[in-house]
């Protein structure tokens, strides 16, 4: 750093802390989406009134409003989708040509960039998070994913050197509320790119991309029975993880709920992946470019509201720019604006239920009652809806629950390390393993730490990057499988010998 | 001149790099021989050691665990007669030290063929490499000596480290193989073998957290019961076959790991 340079980051540190500046509201039109009254179970390509006739209704997070009446699939209505996937599977979907199957997944990929407005705008009505990031991150990626996996249809025989890839047959897939489309993405992309058929399972709280996504199978005139969305609770989800026919269950969610899932499928057979919970270490090296690291502490743990399951909720920084990186950052957050999901000037949106905001409220609560000191930057909220604000422990001993259990949500805690020895003791120190980050200017030492980090994803110099050339996955008790890249494909197909 | 009468050889267990016997003092009789009977805290003292054990393996350069595979070879071609006489014989035999010489040729190239770079849509140099998933339980299958190896082998060379429990009704040949391994550089604790009641050990094998990947190719029964004290801490769970041969089966065992490496002047 240049001497001028230094002085102006002093200047800059001593200034008054700024907080969110006025700007006029600026809110993306709802009236682009047009959410039904009610809506079926999407089964064989149509939708279908669930056995039951049971129903409930999903909310705007950020208004408490009710958005639609969302179908309860039971038993019956997941054996019909199951039946109507496996007839998809057997009648057509497995033998098509993979160059046909290609295309319709290019199809898929192109409808989506171009409703891609439309998608936006319904993922932060139903799920909270900010227009910004649905309009950049989700809808983009969700495309990309299907676009790469496109590719990969005709090209199988490429990714498995000596074996003969085919199809596992039908797949359950459940995924979570935090990315409704973006995972719906994730997982039906590399299933139908290989030749399966599929029943996914949208999260409770947020059905609706999933169910508008069905729209898009239509004009892509995708077969029937192909895609099966059935929405519901835990119990829809229990359905599909225990329905005998289907080959191959894929799952994002809680580690707990993973756990539960794995002992079911005990013995059965059936092929399991499973993408859960993480505790990740963001570690930051007395080297770093600290403007830029504290970006990424921002990016890491308030991204999305924190409902990230990589998200960096455990910091780590050297003890001897401890005292700067926090000014840094509670400056920072200062500056962050939480509101309205749909204004384009949101950083943080509405936190996706009342339920999470109770978790989130309540493991707060424990951090203050086990001692660690709690900042939160004067923020103001909206009367109505779930929010939660910005927040950062400092004190935090590593067997705090702040500092072992996942938060999902806006809470960073903070710990320092003296060496890199140390740093690598503290981020290993967990069940988990998903991800980590890692913030130095030196090269060689973010690839020696790289390689110590027991983490499915390793950021260095920035945090929460995605792509679908990548893959993803955890290790240890953050679960199995890759999604994303050539390896994202493998939990899709059973490999003969050549 | 009198006819020499010759020295026994006692059956003992294979933990960090030695030959005890069980804490427990207790043996059972298996194809007339004394077996070492091991106690469940015989078995999470290897798994101990094999956590241990991890760092240093996964930490030598994959070349030097290549020429470690290649040299427990050279350790079982020497004693081919002995192996012979406690497995189906040198067939089976042949066919477990060419396995190993098989996979000892993989451990340099593994990265390569598992692993990848991404081309990523911004600056960074993405790319995902294979690490070893960590210490790896491992119920030997049948036949005694090619179904401990193909189920061993991989898991290793990868740069786990193993805690197996050898089939009950066969335990002999893996003691034997022990004596290659423990002669052969293999470094203590990489390898563990444990003889006896699989209904005593499996359980404590599937359920103890420190065991984070399972290889049930050898279960009988009882596979679905570990499979599910194995989710506790969610093990990676294997049911191949005794006999293959695969890098697949190598791949197995690790995990991948993704990196994102700025690039930039």
């Amino acid at each position: 750093m240049t001497k001028d340079k230094r002085e102006l980051a002093r200047r800059q540190d001593k200034a008054p802390i700024a907080t969110a500046w006025d700007y006029a509201p600026a809110p993306e039109a709802r009236d682009i989406v047009k959410i039904q009254e009610r809506y079926g179970l999407f089964i064989g390509g149509k939708f279908v009134e669930p056995a039951s006739g049971e129903r409930y209704t999903t909310i705007d997070p950020a208004r408490e409003e009710p958005l639609a009446e969302v179908a309860q699939a039971g038993k019956a209505d997941v054996d019909r989708a199951v039946r109507a996937a496996r007839d998809a599977f057997a009648n057509g979907w497995s033998a098509l040509r993979p160059s046909e199957r290609a295309k319709y997944l290019f199809r898929i990929a192109r409808l989506l960039q171009e409703r891609s407005r439309e998608f936006a705008v319904l993922e932060s009505i139903n799920g909270g998070k900010p227009i910004r990031e649905s309009r950049d991150v989700d809808v983009p990626l969700a495309a990309a994913h299907f676009f790469y996996y496109a590719g990969w249809a005709d090209k199988l025989e490429y990714a498995f050197p000596n074996r003969k890839p085919r199809p596992v047959g039908v797949a359950g897939q459940i995924i979570p509320w935090n990315f409704p489309l973006l995972m719906l993405a994730w997982k039906i992309a590399p299933a139908l790119a290989a030749g399966n058929t599929v029943v996914l399972k949208p999260a409770e709280t947020t059905p609706l991309s999933a169910l508008l996504f069905c729209d898009v199978l239509r004009q892509a005139e995708l077969p029937p029975g192909v895609v099966n969305i059935v929405t519901g609770d835990g119990r829809a989800g229990a359905e599909l993880v225990s329905h005998p026919d289907v080959n191959k269950i894929a799952f994002t969610g809680s580690t707990e709920v993973g756990k539960a899932i794995q002992k079911t499928l005990a013995g059965t057979g059936k092929r399991l992946t499973l993408e859960l919970g993480g505790k990740a270490a963001n570690i930051i090296f007395d080297d770093a470019p600290l403007d830029q690291a504290v970006e990424g502490i921002v990016n890491g743990i308030y991204f999305n509201q924190g409902h990230v399951c990589c998200a960096g909720s455990r910091l780590l920084v050297e003890e001897s720019i401890y005292e700067t990186v926090i000014a840094k950052l509670k400056r920072r957050m200062a500056t962050l604006r939480v509101g309205d999901p749909l204004d384009k000037n949101t950083d943080v949106g509405a936190i996706n239920s009342k339920q999470q905001l109770d978790k989130i409220s309540a493991l707060v609560q424990s951090g203050v009652d086990e001692g660690a000191e709690i900042y939160q930057p004067p923020c103001k909220l909206p009367e109505r809806g779930y929010w939660f604000v910005p927040t950062v422990f400092t004190n935090v001993a590593q067997s705090y629950r702040i500092a072992q259990e996942e938060i999902f949500g806006p809470v960073l805690s903070v710990l320092t390390f003296r060496t890199p020895d140390e740093a690598i003791e503290k981020a290993n120190n967990t069940p988990y393993g998903l991800s980590a980050g890692v913030w130095t200017e030196k090269g060689s030492r973010i690839l020696a730490m790289a390689q110590r980090l027991r983490a499915g994803v390793v950021w260095a110099n920035t945090y929460n990057r995605f792509d679908p050339a990548a893959p993803f996955g955890g290790y240890k008790e953050s679960g199995f499988g890759r999604e994303g890249g050539r390896h994202g494909l493998e939990p899709y197909v059973v490999l003969d010998d050549a | 001149m009198t006819e020499r009468l010759p020295v026994q050889k006692t059956y003992k267990l294979f933990i960090g790099g030695a030959f005890p016997r069980s804490e427990s003092g207790r043996t059972y009789l298996a194809l007339g021989a004394n077996v070492a009977c091991a106690s469940r805290k015989d078995l999470r003292d290897a798994i101990r050691i094999a956590r241990q054990a991890g760092g240093g393996w996964s930490g030598m350069t994959a070349y030097n665990r290549g020429q470690v595979l290649y040299r427990i070879a050279e350790m079982m071609e020497m004693r081919q007669a002995e192996l012979a006489a406690l497995c189906s014989g040198p067939d089976e035999v042949a066919a477990a030290i060419d396995r190993m010489v098989w996979y000892a040729g993989w451990s340099d190239k593994l990265a390569q063929v598992i692993g990848s770079a991404n081309p990523v849509a911004g600056p960074y140099f993405n790319f995902t490499v294979p690490e070893p998933t960590g210490v790896t339980g491992i119920l030997a299958p049948l036949p005694p000596l090619l179904g401990l190896v193909s189920r061993l082998a991989p898991v290793i060379v990868g740069g786990n480290t193993a805690v197996v429990i050898a089939s009950e009704s066969h335990p002999l040949v893996a003691i034997e193989l022990a004596e290659c391994l423990a002669t052969a550089d293999v470094p203590p604790g990489v390898v563990n073998i444990l003889t006896g009641l699989r209904s005593e050990l499996a359980p404590v094998l599937a359920s103890h957290m420190d065991v984070a990947a399972l290889d049930l190719t050898g279960a009988d029964g009882d596979g679905a019961e570990l499979e599910r004290l194995g989710a506790e801490n969610v093990k990676r769970i294997v049911r191949g076959r005794a006999d293959s041969q695969s890098p697949y089966d190598i791949a197995a065992f690790l995990e991948l790991k993704t990196v994102w490496h700025p690039i930039g002047m």
